[in-house]
């Protein structure tokens, strides 16, 4: 492992000065911005109680070593990578985080001792650095979708692709909320081309790391590779009411209509034999791919051919779908393979992993990770989020005074304002006013049993 | 739990009301034989390999079973009922003791105790399994009446999706054809109408309680419960049953490293040592002399000795000059077992990740991991080659390759696979056969069978396995190069 780098601290004074030049439209990412960013913009405070879950010290049940329990990860300049570093309160994350000037914060998992002590309790043998409670995450990447988007590939996005990670978070939430019962949730936008989530109610934070694994398997459809091209397969005489509600509530609505409309799924012969594939019999496919190549040539839009396309297949196989168990839900599993949201599953099953913290900045487009509100995530436009120039411009033409402590200014209307804004309203308050009940009610139950013990 | 030498044997107290399977809740109040201490245990250590075995194998629940049942019947019989549940709880404590003593020990302990516990429940009848379930005092109500009622239409759709077997391992079909006893069935024509009652009785649980229901779809979940049908309470108790024992083992450790080992140095300490070293099959940490390959050799040995999965990872490095994890693990660690020197692992990977990545990006990135493996990092554990058990169990997903080719693949490029490898249409079929019906590693060991025209009996169930008996077979057939 590297050794630790401390940079002498810049005189503080040159940060208030915004006598920066206009940043080149190239240049997005650099290490002056994030002194900048990390000087001025980055909500300290809010992360803090966030992860601090109610353990401010304050009521008498609290743990005030909580919060220092907790590891993060920076990774620096040129790939520099520190693991856990932990901070005892708000100011000493602050300190370091604006010593180090980070381009990548991680948030790991709350430790049973300090992780920055761990190798001193190494010596006992009996494994007692070990993780207590994390956030249940997930990770959802639109590049794990690119067998099945034809406008982009690899890192980038656009608006016809970034409405699969729409109903991901709709499919996702749903669940959780429903089915699993949460109330805490976070999304995050990760920066350039997906989307992050953190579970933080109390259960959740205490899942061991095969409940984690559990729930990811749960929300797994697709299983696939180049190995195999019928990548879901749903079996059974119906769908289990978790996928019967995603479908209809959000995965078939959104297939019939926006991907149709800007993918095209069936325009051209390399695109529908994809599909034909996913159809596990020779004599429908063959069927299929005569009236599709003998209407090649019509004068429709290539929307109008797709939806034409996708009603014969519909009618063709709703006749024949008894003719063998597998093409029994053909029609659910060629809708699911392009729209059903594809986790990382690593990310969701260890308590140990580490994930990208919120309000971080993407090395790659600048752009920060910001909250998104699942209730209104059709409104979410990735090309809109606030960039580091568009901040530093902000600053720089003497704009609304940032000063993300402040909670009681409600008339903050910057760039960056609005989310921190709609992460305290949304999120952090309610889950602080839950942990503090919880609080109180441990402690209260605490010394209800040792009266209880001291009673003859 | 006394142990004497004495003949004498007082009869144990607790035999009278319990439930056929015992708990293993508290120690046993009785005295044991000394002789009886290390027979017991090895007579149920015999069970235990058994089962290890059989799910090495890939055997599917319903086989799983009948093989508990058969190892059970021939190890740990005894005409007296009461003589047969002392037995079982004795071997059971004195294997704590022996497998308690390290972190592999008690993980193979446990899987093989809560296999057991899984397949001897699933045996019994269902009054004897609410009694069991009673046992663990789970505080778990049955859900009836009205909301059962409202459930009712949701339990009926998570029915009707199971009724077919998924293709992902976990045959549900037990469950199935358990509920077609329970309802009515005819034929009409050509067609089998199978109605799908919902059980009478449902519990409701946490999710938290039932992991392995919740992973496939197998329970209704609605704000934070599951509804576990009667019929599923198997991996209810079996959760609890896991988590009991798994906190015991600590105990246990703790106890022997402070005071028992010590005071029975002379007299059960002996045993207890000798018990654990021979019954865990060979791990492939360690090359045998067979297995000292270089880098020059690989691409050589890969198409003559590698089994499918490994010789598919190590195609696709060479073609794609990169893999993802799982195929890095899966196919680092078998080279590490096959005798691969970690100098030569990092050259080899290095020369294929730096046609695609860069030699800087391969340092930060890859170069670690790999020192990982080989234990020269981090915690420095020694990680030991996947088992086929693991590999088949595992999940490729988009851009994988790791994984049981006979499970993973389709048909058609399993097919075209086995083709490359030299099997004839003729042998092909016999695997196929084998993987119709799940038997993987039956089907890996029909493979290795056709390639090298001689039989395995005892099948493959480990990839470094299937390599060194290969080289075995490829060394006694080339005579020694002239000196």
């Amino acid at each position: 492992m590297t050794r630790e780098e401390i940079e002498s601290r810049e005189d503080e004074s040159m940060m208030d000065a915004p006598q920066i030049n206009k940043p080149k439209p190239e240049e997005f990412f650099n290490v002056n911005y994030l002194r900048i960013y990390y000087g001025n913009l980055f909500p300290y405070s809010d992360i803090h109680k966030w992860l601090s879950y109610g353990h401010d010290g304050k009521h008498p049940g609290c743990d005030e070593y909580y919060f220092g329990r907790r590891e993060f990860s920076f990774t620096l300049e040129n790939d520099v990578y520190l693991r856990y570093k932990s901070f005892k309160n708000a100011s000493s994350m602050e300190d370091a985080i604006r010593s180090h000037f980070p381009y990548k914060i991680d948030i790991g998992a709350v430790y049973s001792v300090d992780p920055d002590k761990r190798h001193a309790y190494s010596q006992t043998g009996s494994n007692v650095f070990t993780p207590v409670e994390r956030e249940l995450v997930f990770d959802i990447d639109i590049t794990d979708y690119d067998d099945v988007r034809y406008c982009c590939s690899g890192a980038d996005v656009c608006s016809k692709c970034w409405p699969l990670m729409t109903v991901a978070i709709k499919v996702i939430h749903t669940s959780l909320t429903e089915d699993f019962g949460f109330k805490h949730i976070l999304w995050v936008f990760s920066g350039r081309r997906g989307v992050h989530c953190w579970v933080c109610d109390p259960k959740a934070r205490r899942m061991t790391n095969e409940q984690r694994s559990a729930v990811a398997e749960y929300f797994r459809v697709y299983k696939g590779n180049e190995n195999n091209a019928r990548k879901v397969a749903l079996m059974g005489y119906s769908l289990h009411p978790f996928l019967a509600r995603s479908y209809v509530d959000y995965l078939k609505g959104f297939f019939e209509g926006e991907l149709q409309a800007t993918q095209s799924i069936f325009s051209t012969k390399d695109k529908y034999e994809k599909i034909l594939a996913m159809i596990s019999d020779e004599d429908i496919q063959s069927e299929l791919r005569g009236k599709w190549e003998n209407s090649a040539r019509s004068s429709l839009s290539e929307e109008a051919i797709s939806l034409v396309r996708w009603e014969q297949l519909k009618n063709t196989l709703q006749s024949k779908k008894h003719k063998a168990p597998t093409l029994r839900m053909c029609v659910e599993e060629i809708v699911f393979t392009f729209t059903y949201p594809r986790i990382d599953l690593e990310v969701s099953k260890q308590m140990n992993h580490l994930l990208k913290a919120p309000f971080c900045v993407h090395p790659k487009t600048g752009r920060v990770c910001v909250p998104i509100d699942p209730n209104n995530c059709d409104e979410f436009d990735p090309l809109a989020v606030p960039t580091l120039s568009q901040l530093i411009e902000e600053i720089n033409s003497g704009g609304s005074r940032m000063d993300v402590d402040d909670d009681s200014d409600d008339s903050d209307t910057s760039l960056l304002g609005k989310s921190v804004k709609f992460f305290r309203s949304s999120f952090l308050e309610p889950l602080l006013k839950s942990c503090k009940e919880e609080i109180e009610s441990s402690y209260k139950t605490k010394i209800g049993k040792s009266k209880d013990s001291l009673s003859w | 739990m006394e142990v004497i030498r004495s003949q004498k044997r007082t009869p144990s107290n607790d035999t009278v009301s319990n439930p056929k399977i015992p708990l293993y809740l508290t120690a046993p109040q009785m005295e044991v034989r000394l002789e009886e201490f290390e027979l017991f245990a090895v007579d149920r250590l015999r069970v235990l390999k058994g089962v290890s075995d059989g799910l090495a194998r890939g055997r599917n629940p319903k086989e799983m079973d009948d093989l508990v049942d058969t190892l059970w019947k021939e190890h740990m019989r005894d005409p007296d009922a009461s003589l047969m549940f002392n037995k079982d709880i004795i071997s059971h404590f004195v294997l704590r003791l022996v497998y308690c003593r390290s972190d592999e020990l008690k993980k193979w302990f446990l899987s093989m105790e809560t296999a057991l516990f899984r397949h001897r429940f699933r045996l019994q009848n269902f009054e004897a399994q609410r009694a069991i379930v009673g046992e663990f005092g789970l505080p778990y109500k049955a859900v009836t009446g009205a909301e059962l009622e409202g459930l009712k239409e949701r339990l009926g759709q998570v029915v009707r999706s199971l009724g077919q077997i998924s293709p992902t391992g976990n045959n549900p079909i037990i469950s199935f054809s358990h509920l077609v006893i329970r309802t009515c069935t005819f034929s009409y024509g050509k067609f089998l109408v199978l109605f799908f009652a919902v059980e009478a009785v449902y519990y409701k649980v946490p999710f938290e309680e039932v992991p392995d229901l919740v992973a496939s779809r197998r329970v209704l979940i609605q704000k934070g419960y599951a509804f576990v049908a009667g019929s599923q309470l198997v991996s209810l108790v079996v959760t609890q049953f896991r988590s009991h024992i798994s906190k015991a083992l600590i105990l246990t450790n703790r106890k022997w490293t402070t005071t028992i080992r010590e005071r029975e140095k002379d007299r059960l300490t002996p045993i207890v040592e000798a018990l654990s070293t021979s019954y865990l099959g060979p791990d492939y940490s360690q090359s045998t002399e067979y297995a000292e390959i270089s880098l020059k050799d690989i691409d050589q040995v890969a198409k003559s000795s590698f089994p499918l999965c490994m010789r598919h990872l190590f195609e696709k490095v060479r073609e794609d000059h990169h893999l993802k994890h799982g195929g890095r693990m899966q196919l680092g660690l078998f080279l590490k077992g096959v005798g691969l020197k970690l100098d030569d692992a990092l050259a080899f990977w290095r020369a294929e990740f730096t046609k695609k990545v860069g030699s800087e990006r391969f340092d930060k990135e890859y170069a670690y991991s790999i020192r990982h493996n080989y234990g020269k990092e981090g915690k420095r554990t020694d990680y030991t080659p996947y088992a086929c058990q693991k590999i088949i169990l595992s999940a490729p997903g988009a851009g994988d390759h790791h994984g049981c080719p006979y499970r993973h693949f389709s048909e058609d490029n399993l097919r075209a696979a086995l083709g490359r490898m030299g099997l004839s249409s003729r042998g092909m079929e016999g695997v196929m056969d084998q993987v119709r019906n799940k038997h993987y590693q039956l089907a890996c060991t029909m493979t290795f069978e056709a390639v090298y025209g001689t039989s395995c009996d005892a099948g493959i169930n480990h990839p470094n396995q299937y390599f060194e008996e290969s080289q075995k077979i490829l060394k006694s057939k080339t005579p020694p190069a002239p000196v």
